[in-house]
Order: C-alpha cells, then sequence, then structure tokens
C-alpha cells in the first residue's frame, strides 16, 4: 500500500483535492451533491477528457502539441463537408473521416518534428497557426448548422429517473469518452509500443541504443493525439449541434493544463491516465461548482487558475517543504 | 586481497583482437592494438582519457568498424568486425557510463527492458518481466523493490540495475565503462563483490576505471593503452599503482609528503562549534594562511555539508566562523564569495562549469564586477583576465572562445579553479577535485594546488581518496557521520593508519 501511495502520489492528491472541493460545494450548494450533476459532468467533460488522453500519450513521448484542438476543429469542418458530399452517412463513416483526418493532420507535426528536427513546441505552434489560418480564410468564419440529424440527435444510452425528480442519463460522448480512455491506457501500458513511448520520453538516448525506432515514436504518439483529435472534434460538433471554426480555439490551453494537473511532465516518461482524467475532473467539477454558486463567470478563469497552482504545488511539494519549521531532516544531500 | 577466480593461465581466450587499427580523421586512434580476454576472467583495460579505451571498447561491440586487415576472434568465430547485433547476439555486454537507464519507469522494466523491445508489437507481460528482474538481482546478491521507479534509488543501486540488465542478455563478456566514478567507497566495496560473483559465475569482465587501487584490488591482468598503442599486458599481481601510472602516461611520477609547518601563519579561517543537525555537529577547525587542511571521510560523512555551509549554501544551526578574525553570518553564497570564500563544487561536469558555454564566459562568470568598465563589460578586459589566468594555470586550449565541453578533464578543471582565484579568494575550498580527471593531469592539479598555497592562500582539500589529502595536505582531518573524528600530520603518520580508520 506504501508504495502505492508513493508511485501514485499525483493521483492521490488530485482525489484528495477533488474530495476536499466536492465537500465545500456540496454545503454550499444544494444541487452540486446529486447523481444527477455528476453525469451532466461527465457529459460536459467528455470531450476534453478525449483531448486530455490524446495529449497525454504526446507529453510522454517526451513532446508538446500546442495545434491539436485547431486540428480537431479542421477535422470537424471538413468532416462536415465530406459528409455532406457522400450524402450523410452515418456514426460509422462520419468516425473514420475524422479519425483518419485527425491522424493526418498529427502526422503532418511528427513530420515536421522527425524529419526537419523542429523542436515540438515551435512545430505546432506553427501548424497551429496554418491549420486556424487555413480555416479562417476558407470558411470566411462561417459556421455550418445544417448537420445531419444523425449526428445532432442527442443519443442517450441509459437513462432514469431518480426519487429526487432528477435524470442521469448516459450519453454517447460519454461511450465514446470511455472507450478512448480504456484504449490509450492499454496503449501506454499494456503495449510494448507504449512502454517504448516512455522509455523513448524519459531517456531518448537510452532508447535509441536499444534500437527503438524513434521516428516511429513520433509519428504513433502525433497520430495517436491526431486520432483522438478528430474524434473528440467530431463529438463536440454532436455536442453542440452546429461546426463553429473558432469554437475550440483556445481549448489547447485548458487541456495542457488539466493534463500536466494530472501528473504529466512536459520533459517526457511521466503520466498516467487516471490523473489525466482526474486532471479534467477537477477543472470541470470546480467550474460547475462556481456556475452553481453563482460565481460571475469572469471570475471562473482566475479561480481555475488559482486551483491549478495550488494542487501543482501540492502534488509536486513534499510537505516538510511547505512547513519550512517543522521538518529539517530531508534538506542537504 | 586477490580472491581466486576462474581464469587459469594458459586457457584459450574468450576474446582476442589483433592488428586493430581506427583512423578518425586523419588521426589514428588504435595502432595496432591487439587485447585478449580469458574466460571468467576479469581484466582492466587502462590508460588515460584518449588513449583509445573507449574505441577499442566500441570497436568489440560493432559499433565502430576498424579497418581492414583486423582479425577479431570470440568464442571459436572469427570476424572481421563486429555490429552491434552480433556483439548482443555473442553475449558482449556493455554498461556505459551514463548507464542508459530509464528512470521514471520501474526497475523491473529498466532490467527487462529488452522485453518490450522487438520487431513486433505486442502485450506487455508484466509477470515475466518481474520474474525476469527478480532473478537477474538475485544472481548478483541484491533485493530490490522492482515495483518502484528508478529514480527512488541512489547512483549505486542505478548502477547495480544497469549491470544486472547486463546479465539477462546472458552475459558472457561485460564491459564496465568507469563504473565507480559516483560510488563512495563502501559502494565501490559492494560493487567489486558483484563483479567477483560474476567472475566466478563464468562471466569475463573487462573494467575500465581511473581508480588505480580499486584495479589492482579487482583484476587478474591488466591491458595498458598509451596514444593509442598497446603498452603492454601485465598480471595484476605484483603491480604497484605507481607502476601503473608510469606505464599510463610513460612519465614518473615520485609521490612524496608536501606537508610543511605552517603553525606561525596567521589563522584565515576559525570555524568553532559548526552545527547543523543530521549533517555535522560541533565542527572545529582552523586553517592558516598558506595552509592546505585535507579533509577526508567516506561519501555521506558531512564533508561536502561542511564545505557548502562555509560557503554560505546552508545554513549552520549553531557555532560561529570568524575569517581574518571578524565572525562572518552568510546569507547566501554571495556574501560568502564577497568575504573571500571560493567552494569548487564535486559535480564539475553540471554545477561548476557551464559546458557549452565558452571557455572565457566560464572563467569570468564569479567575478563579472572586475571586467566591467563604465558599466558594462567589457571584452578587452575579459580577455585579458582569461589570458592571465590562462597562463598562470597552464591551462592548453585553442582559442578562449571555444566551449568549455572541449577541453578534457584536467584541463576543465584548471578553468574551474581560474574561475574562482579570478574572484581573489582568501579560502578556496576544492571538493574532490581530481573526479574525472586522468592520473597525469592530477599531478598536475596538485602542483597548482600547492603554489596557490604557497601564494598565502589557505586551501581545504576535500576527497574520499586518502592518498590525495595525505600527500598534498598539511594537515589530514577524518570526518565520520558528521562530526571531525580525527587529526593527522601525515610527517608523522603512515597513509596506512589513516586508511585504515577512514575505511574501517
Amino acid at each position: 500500500m506504501r508504495s502505492l501511495i508513493r508511485t501514485h502520489a499525483t493521483e492521490f492528491s488530485l482525489l484528495a483535492v477533488i474530495v476536499a472541493i466536492s465537500t465545500v460545494l456540496s454545503f454550499a450548494t444544494a444541487n452540486f451533491f446529486s447523481l444527477g450533476n455528476a453525469f451532466d459532468l461527465l457529459n460536459i467533460s467528455a470531450v476534453n477528457i478525449i483531448f486530455a488522453v490524446g495529449l497525454l500519450v504526446v507529453l510522454i513521448a517526451g513532446g508538446i502539441d500546442i495545434s491539436f484542438a485547431v486540428a480537431a476543429s479542421v477535422v470537424q469542418y471538413c468532416t462536415a463537408i465530406a459528409l455532406g458530399w457522400i450524402g450523410g452517412g452515418g456514426w460509422v463513416s462520419g468516425l473514420l473521416i475524422a479519425g483518419s483526418l485527425g491522424i493526418l493532420l498529427g502526422c503532418v507535426n511528427a513530420f515536421l518534428i522527425h524529419r526537419f528536427r523542429i523542436i515540438s513546441i515551435v512545430a505546432t505552434i506553427s501548424t497551429f497557426n496554418i491549420y486556424f489560418g487555413l480555416l479562417m480564410f476558407f470558411t470566411r468564419g462561417v459556421s455550418i448548422y445544417n448537420l445531419p440529424d444523425w449526428l445532432t440527435d442527442r443519443v442517450i444510452l441509459f437513462e432514469h429517473e431518480m426519487p429526487d425528480g432528477t435524470w442521469i442519463e448516459i450519453t454517447l460522448p460519454v461511450l465514446v469518452m470511455v472507450i478512448c480512455v480504456v484504449a490509450t491506457w492499454a496503449l501506454i501500458t499494456r503495449t510494448t509500443i507504449g512502454r517504448q513511448l516512455y522509455a523513448f520520453g524519459d531517456n531518448p538516448e537510452g532508447a535509441r541504443r536499444f534500437g527503438i525506432n524513434i521516428g516511429a515514436m513520433q509519428f504513433i504518439a502525433f497520430g495517436w493525439l491526431g486520432l483522438m483529435a478528430g474524434i473528440g472534434g467530431l463529438i463536440q460538433a454532436h455536442y453542440a449541434q452546429e461546426v463553429v471554426p473558432n469554437a475550440l480555439y483556445g481549448r489547447e490551453l485548458d487541456v495542457l493544463a488539466a493534463v500536466v494537473l494530472g501528473g504529466a511532465r512536459l520533459g517526457g516518461g511521466k503520466g498516467s491516465v487516471l490523473g489525466c482524467v482526474l486532471g479534467v475532473l477537477l477543472i470541470s467539477i470546480t467550474q460547475n461548482g462556481l456556475n452553481l454558486m453563482g460565481v460571475s463567470p469572469f471570475a471562473f478563469k482566475m479561480i481555475v487558475g488559482a486551483i491549478i497552482l495550488i494542487a501543482i504545488t501540492l502534488s509536486n511539494t513534499r510537505i516538510e517543504r511547505l512547513l519550512p519549521f517543522v521538518g529539517q531532516k530531508g534538506g542537504g544531500r | 586481497m586477490h580472491q581466486a577466480t576462474s581464469a587459469t593461465v594458459g586457457e584459450k581466450p574468450l576474446l582476442s583482437l589483433r592488428n586493430i587499427n581506427m583512423t578518425f580523421g586523419g588521426i589514428k586512434a588504435l595502432k595496432n592494438v591487439s587485447f585478449d580476454v580469458l574466460p571468467g576472467e576479469v581484466h582492466c583495460l587502462a590508460g588515460e582519457n584518449g588513449c583509445g579505451k573507449s574505441t577499442l571498447i566500441k570497436v568489440i561491440t560493432g559499433v565502430y568498424r576498424p579497418a581492414d586487415g583486423a582479425v577479431i576472434e570470440y568464442d571459436g568465430e572469427t570476424y572481421s568486425h563486429m555490429s552491434p547485433v552480433t556483439a548482443q547476439d555473442c553475449g558482449i555486454q556493455v554498461i556505459w557510463q551514463d548507464l542508459a537507464l530509464f528512470p521514471e519507469m520501474s526497475v523491473a522494466e529498466n532490467i527487462a527492458f529488452h522485453e518490450v523491445v522487438g520487431r513486433r508489437p505486442r502485450l506487455v507481460d508484466y509477470g515475466r518481466i518481474r520474474r525476469i528482474a527478480i532473478d537477474a538481482l538475485a544472481r548478483l546478491g541484491v533485493t530490490l523493490d522492482v515495483e518502484l521507479p528508478l529514480k527512488e534509488y541512489a547512483i549505486a543501486q542505478r548502477q547495480i540495475v544497469a549491470i544486472a540488465r547486463a546479465l539477462v542478455g546472458e552475459a558472457k563478456l561485460v564491459f564496465m565503462d568507469e563504473p565507480t566514478a559516483s560510488l563512495t567507497q563502501s559502494e565501490t566495496d559492494h560493487l567489486l563483490d558483484i563483479v567477483r560473483t560474476l567472475s566466478a559465475s563464468g562471466v569475463a569482465v573487462v573494467f575500465v576505471s581511473h581508480r588505480l587501487a580499486e584495479v589492482l584490488e579487482i583484476s587478474n591482468r591488466i591491458t595498458v593503452l598509451r596514444d593509442g598503442a598497446l603498452v603492454g599486458v601485465y598480471p595484476a599481481g605484483g603491480m604497484t599503482q605507481s607502476r601503473i601510472t608510469e606505464l599510463m602516461t610513460g612519465k614518473t611520477f615520485d609521490q612524496h609528503v608536501r606537508a610543511r609547518p605552517r603553525d606561525d601563519h596567521p589563522v584565515v579561517l576559525d570555524v568553532r562549534g559548526l552545527t547543523r543537525p543530521g549533517q555535522f555537529e560541533n565542527i572545529s577547525l582552523t586553517v592558516r594562511r598558506g595552509e592546505t587542511v585535507g579533509i577526508t571521510g567516506l561519501l555521506g560523512a558531512g564533508r561536502t555539508e561542511l564545505a557548502l555551509a562555509l560557503f554560505g549554501m546552508l545554513k549552520p544551526a549553531a557555532g560561529s566562523i570568524r575569517i581574518e578574525g571578524r565572525e562572518v553570518r552568510f546569507g547566501s553564497n554571495r556574501d560568502a564569495i564577497k568575504a573571500g570564500v571560493a567552494y569548487l563544487s564535486e559535480d564539475r561536469l553540471s554545477l561548476g562549469l557551464i559546458q557549452p558555454q565558452s571557455i572565457a564566459d566560464n572563467l569570468v562568470i564569479a567575478s563579472l564586477r572586475k571586467i566591467l568598465s563604465g558599466g558594462l563589460l567589457s571584452d578587452d578586459r575579459k580577455r585579458g583576465l582569461v589570458s592571465r589566468w590562462i597562463a598562470d594555470l597552464g591551462v592548453r586550449i585553442g582559442r578562449q572562445a571555444d566551449a568549455i565541453s572541449t577541453l578534457s578533464g584536467g584541463n576543465q578543471q584548471r578553468v574551474a579553479i581560474a574561475k574562482w582565484l579570478a574572484t581573489d579568494p582568501k579560502i578556496l575550498i576544492l571538493d574532490c577535485p581530481t573526479v574525472g580527471v586522468d592520473v597525469g593531469a592530477r599531478a598536475g592539479i596538485f602542483d597548482i594546488v600547492a603554489k596557490l598555497a604557497e601564494s598565502g592562500l589557505a586551501i581545504i582539500l576535500i576527497s574520499d581518496e586518502v592518498p590525495e589529502v595525505y600527500f598534498n595536505a598539511d594537515r589530514v582531518l577524518h570526518m565520520a557521520q558528521g562530526r571531525i573524528v580525527g587529526s593527522y600530520d601525515p610527517r608523522q603518520t603512515r597513509l596506512e593508519e589513516i586508511e585504515a580508520a577512514v575505511y574501517a
């Protein structure tokens, strides 16, 4: 048990912060502590969690990606147009088109990084601007509201009325999110490729000496994030029932903050799917709670920023260092 | 000290190299070298930096391809060159100096990493990885929690993990490149025991180390290289450290006690009852003008912590520090530098020098105020200051603007010393100044230390190698568990006495 806590310190401290915030919120507001609200939270967070597990894979491999959210917008737009061409399509063709386009855009990043040795933050800031510029240029900022019915109809997989009159619902985005989370977890913990990604992010030179294919690592990591961005983009269009070119602009930093909050390291080699999901949930819970408390939305960003700082400080710092007068033992070498 | 190993004289070699030549850009790195390793023996490859040791290892492991005419015989087969894959398949393993480990991954995965590398992607069998890791550690007689991430373990254990990893590949021949460079004495002893275990189980070990004492202790035979050519192969029995040094450098060094009486000189540093709980207790010592005080003791004895306290980087809980009679309290090391204390850190490569920056920039970094002209940094003054110290300390450099990483260990250390001398210190603390420095260059560094003492500097010389302080300090203090437990005068004490006390 002790070693479990030691190796999963981030996850445990995030869980503790979530429990603490939830406790406060359930006393402060009437509606927070209900199953209905919990399922609402899952429905709202689904898209961000899909993005987050994709980004996690890139961070583990030692990279970073700024472009995935606008890439998801590009995918949304192109998929909507492609679906129009083929006369409507359905979930299967929609996911196939969105997923492949996403992979393609992710591989562009991998290609730039691997072939031209551009560091990932520079490469993806460039593609971020290129993707978004192209999108706004060709769409002239016009949204698409005329989507196929299958895409805009809410798909409720399970619903149940609680004795208190609230409804609990599990919708399609949650199912897709769960599949993405489980698939990413399996990829990074259960397959040799996943372990090679960790090793590559942790010590690239060490990985090279073992004969790990470095190029393949980049394409797998950025391709996986591209796939998640494509799927997440389609799900977001389904959730919003429209395609707005700049709807996801700026989402990349929220997701990045959540993933880092979840214990992934910007240097690579570290991070878990559980931490990543908890990171997104912590931010969603905070926003949801503030909403229910009637706090001005303008204060949200500020409070969320503070929560991220506090949570990261707690999970990165040992207790002795927070209380400088208590433990002198740990200092020095 | 020599333990019996499975190697016997006259046995057929496991590995035999003949006519090995390597040329890099017109420079001959290896000249007609031959090299033999017997099954199960511990063989030391000795030589100064740049003598061709690493090149030879890379030829054997297939990283480099030797010039035509080379003959490599291994286990009955003849090759004209190796490739990394054949070397692996033959059971030749290398433990690189930087270990090539993955700190965030578990010990088990680090040891059995080859299980997750391979042609076809597949599912990871954690049970198998765990079993392989535990077996490999058991062969070394070590138990570690294999589930913990490697970063939870200190460098000594990581070294063991690297060895365990080499064993997993059914090793017959293991190369260890400077395995003890960052280990304490007891950790080194443990590692040497492991090497003996390996050797006894029939694995041949080729050991590369700068520490000649342990080379003599562990090896059956020693191959000496100099300037890319073979000097000779010698049985370890009957060899002495000074003889190996002579063979490696082609020069004779005579080590003699340099200690001189300094009792009539004024006291520069006066430390009384300095205490920092858990690190050092009740430390009192004085250093006089022109005096060199050696502090030795095992790693973890509190030597470095004491040095850091004298340099203002750790705050003592009790006690006093006086410099030239005036009591000082350091809020940070900037105060200490102002008061005339200079500290040359143990970890020169990561803490003492900024590797990618130029020689000149490294040298002036601690004394930027001196090269100001009208409030701005002056290139002329910088050049002047750098030229003076380069000449004074005899640093061999190309151009001042070259990166510091282009210099050899010994020359880097001289630049690091010059950096501190440029601050005009009264007290110079040298923390393990010969780590990673060649035998030949070491003598040069101690010559500089003696010269500095002669010019009036008060010097504290910290080393975990007792002979270094014995021959080069005027007084030797022995630290153990945070306390000074012994004080010796090298002129009246034999080296063995101090060694017995320290390594007991």
